[in-house]
């Protein structure tokens, strides 16, 4: 299935070729696989965006993108998905950022070590020249032994070049030409595996190819010999081919400081969220929105449609009501999804396409890292959380990039519980704006504190310890514009996509239920729990029943219903603490498992209709 | 004396690193024992930013707290 803004392509190509991209975090692989094989795959500046294998055809030849990774290894999903993929290459394009060389180049030796033919992509030398740092290219070359091109990817500098020398991919100079101790070790494994990848990655102490060889005899644990004569192999590379120019100080730099110093960084991010308030919250979800779904869509488009089926079939009917009735699948599922959800979801993520795409993302991480680990997570998951505003479906995916099962679980169950995707919020934001600071405050408030609550509950009762912060922090770069459209454009057809048919099957169903009378018999059997307990209208509960099919459109279902801003405000608290989406679930159970997704479900719905009453006893 | 010792544009040596797994993530990204950082940053009561030319990484406090370093020229 296609979910948010993933491309997700077939893994299994006939060819004679295996070319696979390999690199650190965030160096711009997926441009190069976007050249060489003409898939667009979303490019960010933030480690963790590719998750998932995309491949395409190159001529004869199959290529792979792989996840970005610092080693081979198992230290986590990703790095596990990339070593199978890179195990198995038959040419290894090595993207490298060339900013970054003592970093990247530990990645490069370790493929040369691992035998296989490589060509090295230098890439971001645009950055280089912008630091005043200057490579000798020459030296370089014959110091890895492999074929080195110097790539700007971003401006399409090098990439033709690339493309023609990819035949030149050759084995290049290991660690192990100058240590005769550790030469001997890979031999004897070697003698057994047949095959000196496995060997290396056996005495690198990897477990899942250890296991493959269930016969061989005990292997001496050598991954930090091994990681240290690495290293001190690389720093002697980068000694001598990297030289700086050190009186440079840029405006990059300072702003990327200032992010991290507290004085200056919380006033900046204060100052960024009042500006997606601004612009999501009051251009898009009333002025844009405004627009689009008053004028275009309530105003001409439901009208000509309604005529049209009125002069065709009939309004008054079954068929009728389905197609064009209060809740219409031409006319209701249809506005909701272009008039009013589109805007907001494109101009959620064209301001997430910029934020990934500068570099701010990991210094928020940084920011927020004392406050997360007091709910059992490490800056880090600000990431998913973020993303979660964006759409938790996807965002539930890149939990993965998080240490233990432990930050998965309480990152998934929060995202599911308090974190409202942009459809919604982008609902919730054109609701709530119209209110007094008041009433925003306590939604805000409540949201919050339900947050931290659930976080730290679960931060007590889970077993374990979670992992500590360690992140790369990229330099802090202008998007381009290009990029940020594209990839807006992207994530906003991936919604369209998904969340078009289940709204079409949702307006359906509203209708059979409306026609059947199970809706009045819900309204008037929930009214305990919406009038007495919520203090809503009866009529709320329809909101509540779409919920249960996205919430987004149960937000959207209140839209047209008569609200004092209280009851706009419980109504909202309820409905954003409410289940999850139907794909969200689904994610949710294929990442962890049914009972642990089922425990969420029914935990969003107690404790959404408890803190909707408390609010309504406490506060109104 | 540890990482979180240690104040915006400190330069120093890394002098141990008790925690295994921390020693081999450090080594990939460029940082060992023995290696000159800058402390590029420190977040109170959070995390400590170190800069080794270009790059930047930033370590959690807990961590942090596990590296022990000394001054340059300290030996």
């Amino acid at each position: 299935m296609s979910h948010c803004g993933q491309t997700e392509i077939d893994t299994e190509l006939q060819a004679d070729k295996k070319i696979v991209l390999a690199g650190n975090p965030n160096v711009g692989k997926s441009i190069f696989f976007n050249y060489l094989t003409g898939i667009y795959v979303s490019v960010s500046n933030y480690p963790g965006t590719t998750l998932d294998i995309s491949s395409g055809k190159m001529g004869d030849a199959a290529v792979y993108d792989t996840p970005g990774v610092y080693g081979v290894g198992s230290i986590n999903d990703e790095e596990r998905v990339a070593r199978d993929i890179i195990m198995s290459a038959d040419i290894i394009i090595n993207v490298v950022d060339a900013s970054h060389l003592e970093r990247d180049l530990f990645l490069t030796q370790q493929l040369i070590d691992l035998d296989k033919k490589i060509i090295v992509a230098l890439n971001m030398m645009d950055e280089v020249e912008k630091n005043n740092i200057s490579i000798d290219l020459e030296a370089l070359e014959k110091e890895l032994g492999v074929p080195v091109i110097p790539t700007t990817a971003a401006k399409n500098r090098g990439l033709d070049k690339l493309k023609h020398s990819i035949d030149q991919a050759t084995k290049g100079n290991s660690i192990f030409t100058n240590n005769q101790e550790l030469a001997e070790e890979v031999k004897n494994v070697e003698s057994e595996t047949g095959n000196k990848a496995d060997a290396l990655m056996i005495l690198e102490e990897d477990e899942n190819i250890r296991s493959q060889y269930s016969s061989l005899k005990t292997v001496p644990a050598l991954r930090e010999e091994i990681y240290t004569a690495r290293r001190q192999r690389v720093d002697q590379i980068t000694d001598q081919v990297l030289s700086y120019d050190q009186n440079t100080s840029q405006l990059a730099r300072k702003i990327g400081a200032y992010m991290l110093k507290p004085v200056t960084a919380i006033p900046m991010l204060l100052v960024l969220l009042y500006i997606i308030y601004q612009f999501i919250g009051v251009f898009v979800a009333q002025t844009v929105v405004g627009v689009t779904e008053e004028l275009i869509f309530v105003e001409n488009y439901e009208p000509f449609v309604r005529n049209i089926i009125a002069n065709t079939i009939g309004l008054e009917n079954f068929f009728g009501q389905l197609l064009a009735g209060e809740y219409g699948i031409l006319t209701m599922a249809v506005t909701y999804i272009f008039g009013l959800l589109l805007p907001l979801v494109a101009g959620f993520y064209f301001l997430l396409s910029i934020l990934e795409d500068s570099g701010y993302l990991p210094r928020i991480a940084v920011l927020m890292d004392r406050l997360l680990q007091k709910i059992g997570l490490n800056g880090r998951a600000i990431i998913p959380m973020l993303l979660g505003f964006g759409c938790v479906t996807m965002a539930t995916i890149t939990t993965r990039l998080l240490g233990t099962k432990r930050e998965r679980i309480i990152s998934i169950f929060l995202l599911g519980l308090a974190i409202p995707c942009s459809a919604q919020l982008g609902v919730i934001a054109g609701l709530i704006a119209q209110l007094d600071v008041f009433y925003i405050l306590v939604y805000v408030l409540t949201i919050f504190a339900v947050y931290v609550l659930a976080g730290t509950f679960l931060n007590k009762v889970l077993p374990g310890e979670s992992s500590d912060l360690l992140i790369d922090l990229p330099p802090i770069r202008l998007p381009d514009l290009k990029n940020v459209f594209n990839k807006t454009y992207q994530q906003t057809a991936a919604f369209v996509k998904e969340a078009g048919p289940i709204f079409v099957l949702g307006a359906a169903l509203i209708t059979v239920m409306q026609k059947t009378g199970l809706l009045a018999l819900i309204t008037r059997g929930a009214e305990p729990i919406t009038v007495n307990w919520l203090g809503l209208p009866a009529e709320t509960a329809t909101a509540f029943v779409m919920g249960i099919i996205r919430r987004d459109f149960g937000a959207a279902g209140l839209t047209s219903i008569a609200l004092t801003p209280a009851q706009i405000t419980i109504s909202l608290i309820t409905l954003t603490l409410f289940v999850p989406c139907i794909a969200a679930m689904m994610i949710m159970i294929k990442e962890r498992n049914f009972k642990e997704s089922v425990y969420i479900w029914f935990g969003s719905w107690i404790t959404a209709f408890i803190t909707g009453g408390l609010v309504n006893l406490l506060i109104f | 004396m540890t990482l979180v010792d240690m104040t915006h544009g400190n330069k120093f040596i890394i002098d141990k690193i008790e925690d295994k797994d921390t020693r081999l993530q450090a080594l990939r990204f460029g940082i060992s024992e023995g290696s000159e950082i800058e402390c590029a940053g420190l977040m109170p009561g959070g995390p400590v930013i170190l800069k080794k030319n270009l790059q930047e990484i930033a370590i959690g406090r807990r961590t942090a707290e596990k590296i022990s370093v000394k001054k340059k020229g300290m030996i």
